[in-house]
């Protein structure tokens, strides 16, 4: 998709630079004559969004840390004295756990756009695979980034996570003592936890943003998915260029998501975290239930299910590092839900089901909550291994329009020209002529 | 456009179906819970703050009026450990003049040193002085009041909540409803009252409607007339009563949890006028600029 680029150097220095360091090319290959698919709606604005928020939090993150002191004597009140004597030091600690939060909205809502539209069928595979990888570095930072503010939460969410490694003794019997033991620095959460994970949580942002370079990498060699799921295949019928049709576009969406940020951050900044937090951290109280942040409580819920350790331990892990074997497992020849009319349908279920799985994650493991995440977590692997491979063989997909252009047009000449595939094409074309 | 509509009436349909189960499932649970009361005290009754809402701003007289609360009764327990005698005078809080703060840090004794002789000192406190504890270590706390430190209190209105539950949660995301902390405060305050028959009272227990189960260390701290409101024209500025003063002390609680609530609240408004502006500009220029695309789809 890349070699488009009609980028000449103006200047003497940019030409000087570029017969050494071709990088202006390479911007403006990327970001300027990348051509992009001419009928992505507004989900496609989420990559956007996402590098936004990873800017936002590593530019806070990295401010707060000149404020914070990683020490368990000391964490709790560093915090109370950013929030009161840094200038604007509540501003950017809310802007940061907020932000975490809103990192994860926006994370969702990509991965399942992308699991609604197929984008991660050949040749997204790996595409696909590096977003699994930058999801679960996202859920290590923001688990480390939680136990930093060290209140009762922290303390007591990490012990309750770290101790699940120990569960590896009943495979190899020491193993899962030895990760403990590592990963606390000592025999219990104590000051060298807080520590490496201050440091580690400081390091994997920069690992993340890493994999966020070969993300964009990969999508710009192997191009957009879009709302038909139909390649490109006439480059100057079926795209138009990134700037600045997308960038304008991918600017509306990053706005008027901050809109929504800003609500939270000003208005509601502790609606998403738990009031224990402003307890600190105490090793001999513990607090009557212990919960993860809310974008854990599914995989929680998936954790706290299965009624051995083990077996909850690798089902939890599984649910995630199932997405990554999801281009497999997905037989349908047919990317997007817009034309596969019975994936559609199981695709909302399984939202609702993750929703579901959410809410159970919040609730104490007992009676016909535990009941409810067990039919839930069922369901959760169900969809992967037995719906998603038995769809694509049983399912009669619609017709696909014959290109790009083609569903472009049949939406915005209303179905006059070609009437034939107006119902399929009018659907996914829908959300373009509102854009 | 309809297959839209189908799609979104099957996963409504759907979504009807599931949240059913849901329900179903959670039922029983729930009623367990709250017929055994094991967990927790009644749900506190809702106090219409002056300081809820996108627009809430802290009543400089209530937060004077709980200080004093706080400074006649709570004190002499409960410490006030992130908080500065200065704080009294920012923006945003009671409204202390800089003259008050200083006359007030002055009546408390603060431990300073070493001095040039190597030596501990008391000293007169000083506006930038946080308040001083009321007892010299956590276990001098915990055996002057019956083997439990009472909890100091700069973070209280944050550190305690009740549980809104379902679909109330949901709700309170719209309503920017964030005040669970200083209802719960004021109901715990206002909550003293006789053991229903049979209740089993463990020593040293005071009996609390809203305290989670029921038992709870502090004996009533609040009673009518306690605190003297009275001001330079010698009448009341406010009922001297046990909910009143729960009201102001619970107000107070909040500043002192979140002291830049109203700066918060404040630029947030702003900011909200400048992305509206911002994604009105950007999403009508996005509109012209594309607008050719749609006419001539073919030429780009």
């Amino acid at each position: 998709m890349e070699g488009h680029s009609t980028y000449v150097p103006k200047s003497g220095i940019a030409r000087w630079l570029e017969s050494r360091l071709p990088i202006g090319g390479l911007m403006h290959s990327s970001f300027i004559a990348f051509p992009v698919p001419r009928n992505l709606n507004y989900f496609w604005t989420f990559g956007a969004i996402l590098m936004m928020m990873l800017v936002v939090q590593i530019v806070t993150g990295v401010v707060l840390a000149m404020h914070y002191t990683p020490n368990a004597k000391l964490a709790f009140a560093s915090v109370e004295a950013i929030m009161r004597d840094v200038n604007f030091g509540w501003l950017l600690r809310y802007m940061h756990a907020n932000g975490a939060s809103m990192f994860f909205i926006a994370v969702y809502i990509h991965i399942f756009r992308g699991l609604y539209y197929g984008s991660y069928k050949a040749p997204r595979e790996v595409l696909w695979i590096l977003g699994v990888i930058i999801f679960l570095l996202m859920m290590a930072t923001a688990f480390m980034g939680y136990v930093l503010p060290w209140g009762q939460m922290s303390f007591w969410g990490a012990t309750v996570i770290t101790n699940l490694f120990s569960a590896f003794d009943e495979i190899i019997p020491g193993v899962g003592t030895w990760i403990v033991t590592l990963l606390w620095g000592g025999f219990a959460v104590d000051n060298p936890t807080l520590n490496r994970f201050f440091a580690l949580h400081y390091l994997l942002p920069f690992m993340l943003a890493g994999v966020v370079i070969l993300h964009i990498w990969a999508l710009h060699h192997v191009g957009q998915n879009n709302p038909t799921g139909v390649e490109v295949k006439n480059v100057r019928k079926d795209t138009i260029p990134f700037t600045p049709y997308a960038t304008l576009k991918d600017t509306v969406g990053t706005v008027v998501f901050l809109l929504f940020f800003a609500w939270f951050l000003f208005y509601i900044p502790n609606y998403m975290g738990h009031a224990d937090n402003y307890i600190e951290a105490n090793p001999s109280v513990t607090p009557a239930h212990i919960v993860p942040e809310w974008y854990f409580l599914p995989f929680y819920a998936i954790l706290r299910a299965i009624p051995s350790k083990l077996g909850g331990v690798i089902a939890m892990f599984s649910a995630v590092l199932i997405l990554a074997a999801v281009p497999w497992l997905d037989t349908s020849r047919v990317r997007s839900a817009s034309y596969r009319p019975l994936y559609r349908q199981f695709f909302w279920v399984f939202v609702l089901v993750c929703i579901g799985l959410g809410y159970l994650g919040a609730k104490p493991p007992e009676g016909g909550y535990t009941i409810a995440a067990q039919i839930l977590t069922f369901y959760y692997f169900l969809h992967f291994l037995v719906i998603l491979p038995v769809l694509g063989l049983v399912e009669t997909p619609r017709r696909l329009p014959g290109s790009i252009a083609e569903s472009v047009l049949e939406s915005t000449k209303g179905g006059s020209a070609t009437a034939v595939s107006a119902g399929p094409a009018g659907a996914v074309a829908s959300p373009q002529t509102k854009g | 456009m309809k297959g839209h509509r189908i799609m979104w009436n099957k996963t409504l349909a759907a979504a009807g179906l599931l949240t059913a189960v849901a329900a179903a499932l959670a039922l029983p649970a729930r009623a367990a819970e709250s017929g055994g009361d094991s967990h927790g005290g009644a749900v506190p009754p809702p106090i219409s703050w002056s300081f809820a809402g996108p627009f809430g701003t802290f009543d400089q007289q209530q937060l004077q009026r709980g200080f004093k609360v706080y400074r006649e009764v709570c004190a002499s327990c409960h410490g006030l450990k992130f908080l500065a005698f200065r704080n009294l005078a920012d923006p945003g809080g009671p409204g202390f003049s800089e003259g008050q703060v200083k006359a007030l840090a002055a009546e408390y004794k603060v431990k300073d040193g070493p001095n040039d002789q190597g030596e501990m000192f008391e000293r007169p406190g000083r506006a930038a002085d946080r308040f001083p504890e009321p007892f010299p270590n956590e276990q001098a706390a915990a055996v002057a009041n019956g083997g439990k430190a009472p909890p100091d209190l700069s973070l209280m209105a944050k550190a305690r909540t009740y549980e809104r539950g379902f679909p109330w949660f949901i709700f309170d995301a719209f309503t920017q409803f964030a005040e669970t902390g200083p209802n719960y405060i004021h109901a715990v305050l206002t909550g003293y009252e006789a053991a229903p028959a049979g209740f089993q009272m463990p020593d040293g227990g005071n009996y609390n409607r809203y305290f989670p189960g029921h038992v709870i260390a502090m004996p009533k701290p609040l009673n009518d007339g306690q605190v003297d409101y009275k001001g330079p024209d010698g009448k009341p500025q406010a009922p001297e009563t046990i909910d009143q003063y729960s009201k102001d002390v619970s107000a107070f609680l909040m500043w002192a949890a979140e002291p830049k609530m109203m700066a918060r609240k404040e630029i947030g408004f702003k900011a909200f006028i400048f992305l509206i502006v911002l994604a009105g500009l950007v999403y009508f220029v996005k509109k012209k600029v594309w607008a050719p695309l749609h006419d001539h789809p073919e030429t780009a």
